[in-house]
């Protein structure tokens, strides 16, 4: 992008950075989409040899990174207009949308294609499966018309898990639901949380956020429901043999927790207390959430070394 | 173009439009590297035993 000063010369804060494509990406999103892929890759049953292994992972993390660029270039008219995304490329001008929408789109050919063709066609359809639910079943469809955008369109980043599973075993089995599950539950009650701190944020731009819909007491409710859903399902691992007696204790510890923090949500409904409780619980889940997959990564790894 | 103006890129301009280029190659370049290993691992056994 260019714009042209009175001297003739092009404005050179305009031009578009290799940062500015790689915060197209959102790099905080993608390492959480390596970590689930990479920890239900080391935990399938199966060999994995390390090219094709890395090669997979960097597919799908481009591929994460690739819906992240579609769904920026999409919501840069709300992104604009809310504080926590107005930096982003597009509403400061340093990309373009079509720069956005033509970046986006061949790094989502790109790493299917690689998926498909360099690892099986299951992991590269799950890969196309993820990037086309995020863009249009959440990004297009859901966000701007229902409070249930963040449930349903929670299932995109769920996937990750599921490509990694197939990645080695080639399928879809009962333990890459399991995974899949578990971030489904773990994403309403984090974006809620963070919904009830910005929820006037939601609310200019339109976004029917649960909190903006059906008000802060129905969400702190639908937050605890989730949690109480969530924290023993995250203990299921174990029992199937994906995690181990670290895992066991991680989920049950962690869980705990998660749940304490859901409870002050729910009851401290009043004054700056409620806000610095639903912040809590937002980075206490994203806490939550990595530690679980890191433990289920190492353990996966020391089992593959051991045997 | 505007009105037959000469246009320059600034410095900074012209860094960053390097700096993507550069970018883009060795992007293109690890993909050429990561496809022609990955076709020997994977396609390895089957390429030799067509070939005997």
């Amino acid at each position: 992008m260019s714009v042209q000063s009175e001297v003739g010369q092009i404005d050179l804060i305009a031009e578009p950075s290799v940062g500015d494509f790689i915060q197209l990406m959102k790099p905080r999103v993608m390492t959480l989409v390596i970590l689930t892929a990479l920890a239900a890759m080391l935990a399938a049953p199966g060999a994995l040899n390390p090219v094709i292994g890395t090669i997979a992972i960097i597919s799908i993390a481009i591929g994460a990174g690739a819906s992240g660029a579609l769904n920026m270039w999409y919501d840069a008219d709300i992104d604009a207009r809310m504080a926590r995304t107005a930096a982003r490329p597009l509403p400061r001008g340093k990309v373009t949308p079509e720069e956005a929408l033509s970046f986006g789109a061949v790094l989502s050919v790109g790493s299917v294609v690689t998926l498909g063709v360099l690892v099986n066609w299951v992991a590269g359809a799950l890969l196309a499966l993820t990037i086309a639910f995020y863009l249009f079943v959440y990004t297009m469809w859901l966000k701007r018309r229902t409070p249930h955008n963040i449930v349903i369109g929670g299932a995109a980043g769920a996937f990750p898990p599921m490509i990694g599973w197939a990645v080695v075993t080639g399928n879809v089995s009962f333990d890459s639901v399991l995974l899949f599950l578990i971030i489904f539950m773990w994403t309403p009650p984090h974006f809620w949380a963070l919904a009830l701190y910005r929820c006037r944020d939601y609310e200019r731009v339109g976004v029917p956020m649960l909190p903006v819909v059906a008000g802060l007491r129905e969400t702190r409710r639908q937050i605890l429901i989730y949690s109480v859903l969530l924290a023993p399902l995250a203990v299921v691992p174990y029992f199937v043999g994906l995690g181990g007696v670290v895992y066991l204790a991680c989920s049950v510890v962690l869980g705990l927790i998660f749940l304490g923090l859901a409870v002050r949500v729910y009851v401290t409904t009043e004054g700056r207390e409620a806000d610095t409780a639903a912040r809590q619980l937002f980075w206490f889940s994203i806490l939550y959430l990595y530690t679980l997959f890191a433990v289920l990564l190492v353990e996966a790894t020391v089992n593959r070394i051991l045997t | 173009m505007d009105g037959g103006k000469i246009q320059q890129l600034g410095p900074a301009a012209e860094r960053a439009r390097r700096r993507r280029s550069l970018a883009i190659a060795l992007t293109l370049g690890f993909m050429v590297i990561a496809f022609y290993v990955a076709t020997f691992v994977r396609f390895g056994d089957v390429i030799t035993n067509s070939v005997h």
